[in-house]
């Protein structure tokens, strides 16, 4: 309650103006966030577009009808990339709660080696790795399949949601989960009931995280998917290498949706219950 | 009812609980009273079925529940926390346990009401756990466990975070809440003021073990052993032993109360219980020396000196206020006072 308090009258000064380093840090963050995409924008609705000119000489849709016809790659990437990218956050969540139960929680032998080994995935480069996982994904034909590329995405999400979720439960009473036990609650209606809610803000943080890692994933579809598995930065990478940059604005434009329609959603539902979230610091 | 139970934590040589029978009356409000980590919270929560006890039994009514998961024991524990649900509403929190029993919602409703009426929180159903002051919570989280009428309610130091006044409301509205429903209490608890105050029975643990159980009366002023005693605010330990009746020591021979123990390496008697006079009136008088005199508000306390033996007392601070240390005066120990210790 008074974390909640406190919360509100930061908020209530930041509403009565900004600081001049709010503006700065505002100014930074859009000039390092937005404007690189106007060009991208521009370039996805422009038909020519020379060096010295500053917007585009003449305009036409034609990249957009590419992007939407029957014939082009993009909306099967689309679905391809969502379907993976929501696969791995799902394994991620079911293994990441108990993960980070454990490591917030409960103070077990081994416990700091096993913290170490969780985080050096992003220690160690994952292609490492994935190099060494697509031979036994040859073996065990999941090579060149959305499953495949779906487990080895694992690589850099997992972490991502074990430290989460640890910083979440390390703030988290499992007395309660007992008091609900003993009211009569049985297991499943206590994690629905008592522990679900108390862990939901950051769970919701960690899944979006780990959403949008396997969506920008590029090295670990191509090693593991060789081609065969094609995601939106697959797509990308061919369309700008290529020299299209019309369409590689209007692809990118698709690309950065999710991340930004998620960024929003989650900012609406997670102001105010900061206090939550507090286990973040731990990251 | 508990048999021969036993807990040792993993990674501890000693056991948390120590072989403790305890028989618990129905519709009985039993204090189980120690100091802290003294394993008494153990035992709640053994019979909540939140532990496993390494060995022993736990039985209602002559059937064990070891084997039964904590939600079908209907076993209720309250914490020291109240530990609401933060983000169900006062209503929602009374009313858990009746929806995970999947009661129609209708029946859960008026049950709420009623409950909440009883613990004097009529019309607060719509408002947040953290909208509440500490006293309120603590009142929430009683009627939740109060409203599924548990064959037992287990109360873990239900009253140790909130300040004086309100422990003391708390303590009568709890009594009167055990008198009006007839639930059977187990209440942990440190404090022993509190332990007399509400229990009708108290087990008084002392590192795992079960040193005495008996009526606070008997607690108070029939104490088993030396530990109990001490535990219970005596002092004065006299050693000595009993011929024909009377127990012998430095002091001479001082007679018995006629129900005293018939063996004993010690004799008791509470500082509250001392007389000290001026002269030799009567039977168990003796002349001392006051070492020291200290006020202590609504009593004060003095030290005395009887045939070399420390003795401790408390007087009212009117009756000390002649006595300076260094003064002869005479000690009478009230002979129904007495109590004989192994």
């Amino acid at each position: 309650m008074k974390m909640a308090v406190q919360e509100n009258n930061k908020r209530g000064s930041r509403n009565r103006g900004l600081s001049g380093l709010a503006w700065l840090s505002l100014a930074l963050l859009i000039s390092w966030l937005i404007l690189p995409l106007i060009p991208l924008a521009l370039w996805s609705v422009s038909r020519s577009w020379f060096f010295p000119d500053i917007l585009p000489s003449s305009y036409s849709l034609r990249a957009w009808n590419y992007v939407f016809s029957t014939t082009s790659e993009v909306l099967p990437a689309l679905g391809q990339t969502a379907l993976i990218a929501l696969g791995a956050t799902c394994i991620s969540v079911v293994i990441g709660i108990p993960a980070g139960r454990a490591l917030g929680l409960y103070q077990f032998r081994g416990k700091a080696i096993i913290e170490i080994l969780i985080l050096a995935p992003m220690i160690v480069p994952g292609i490492a790795v994935a190099l060494g996982l697509h031979v036994v994904f040859l073996k065990l034909g999941l090579a060149g399949s959305a499953i495949g590329v779906m487990i080895v995405h694992l690589i850099p999400t997992l972490p991502y949601m074990a430290l989460v979720m640890s910083g979440v439960f390390s703030n988290y009473d499992p007395d309660a989960e007992a008091q609900a036990r003993s009211l009569g609650a049985g297991p499943f209606q206590t994690f629905y009931y008592v522990t679900l809610p108390a862990i939901l803000p950051g769970l919701l943080i960690g899944s979006l995280f780990t959403f949008l890692v396997s969506w920008s994933q590029y090295i670990l579809t191509l090693l593991i998917g060789g081609g065969r598995v094609v995601t939106l930065p697959l797509l990308l990478f061919n369309f700008a290498s290529a020299g299209r940059n019309d369409i590689t604005g209007a692809i990118s434009m698709i690309y950065i949706l999710p991340g930004v329609l998620l960024l929003l959603v989650a900012a609406r539902h997670l102001t105010g219950r900061n206090s939550n979230l507090e286990g973040m610091h731990r990251i | 009812m508990l048999e021969h139970l036993t807990k040792y934590y993993s990674g501890s040589e000693t056991p948390a609980v120590d072989n403790v029978s305890l028989e618990v009356e129905s519709g009985s409000l039993t204090a189980l009273l120690g100091p802290s980590a003294c394993g008494k919270s153990t035992i709640l929560k053994m019979i909540a079925g939140l532990l496993t006890p390494t060995s022993g039994d736990i039985r209602f009514s002559d059937i064990s529940v070891l084997k039964q998961p904590p939600q079908s024991r209907d076993a209720v524990m309250v914490f020291q926390d109240h530990l609401l649900f933060p983000y169900m509403s006062v209503g929602e929190n009374v009313g858990f346990g009746l929806k995970m029993r999947g009661r129609p919602k209708a029946e859960t409703t008026r049950a709420v009401g009623k409950i909440l009426e009883l613990v004097q929180l009529n019309g607060l159903d719509h408002r947040k756990p953290s909208q509440l002051s500490g006293g309120q919570q603590q009142r929430v989280a009683l009627a939740r466990a109060l409203i599924l009428r548990p064959r037992i309610l287990l109360l873990d130091e239900p009253f140790s975070n909130l300040d004086e006044s309100l422990r003391l409301e708390m303590q009568t509205l709890l009594k009167s809440l055990h008198e009006e429903m007839k639930t059977t209490m187990l209440f942990v608890t440190h404090d022993q003021e509190e332990a007399i105050a509400l229990a009708d029975k108290i087990a008084l643990l002392l590192s795992g073990q079960l040193r005495q159980y008996d009526i606070p009366q008997n607690l108070y002023n029939r104490p088993k052993d030396r530990d109990v005693a001490k535990f219970f605010g005596a002092q004065n330990f006299i050693p000595g032993r009993i011929v024909s009746g009377k127990f012998c020591c430095p002091f001479g021979q001082i007679a018995l109360p006629e129900n005293a123990p018939a063996d004993g390496k010690f004799l008791t008697i509470r500082p509250e219980h001392i007389v000290i006079g001026s002269e030799a009136t009567s039977e168990n008088s003796f002349p001392a020396t006051v070492i020291s005199k200290k006020f202590l508000g609504s009593q004060t306390r003095l030290k005395l000196s009887v045939a070399e033996q420390e003795i401790s007392a408390l007087l009212s601070p009117n009756t000390a206020e002649p006595l300076q240390s260094g003064m002869d005066v005479i000690v009478h120990f009230p002979r129904q006072s007495l109590w004989i210790l192994p």
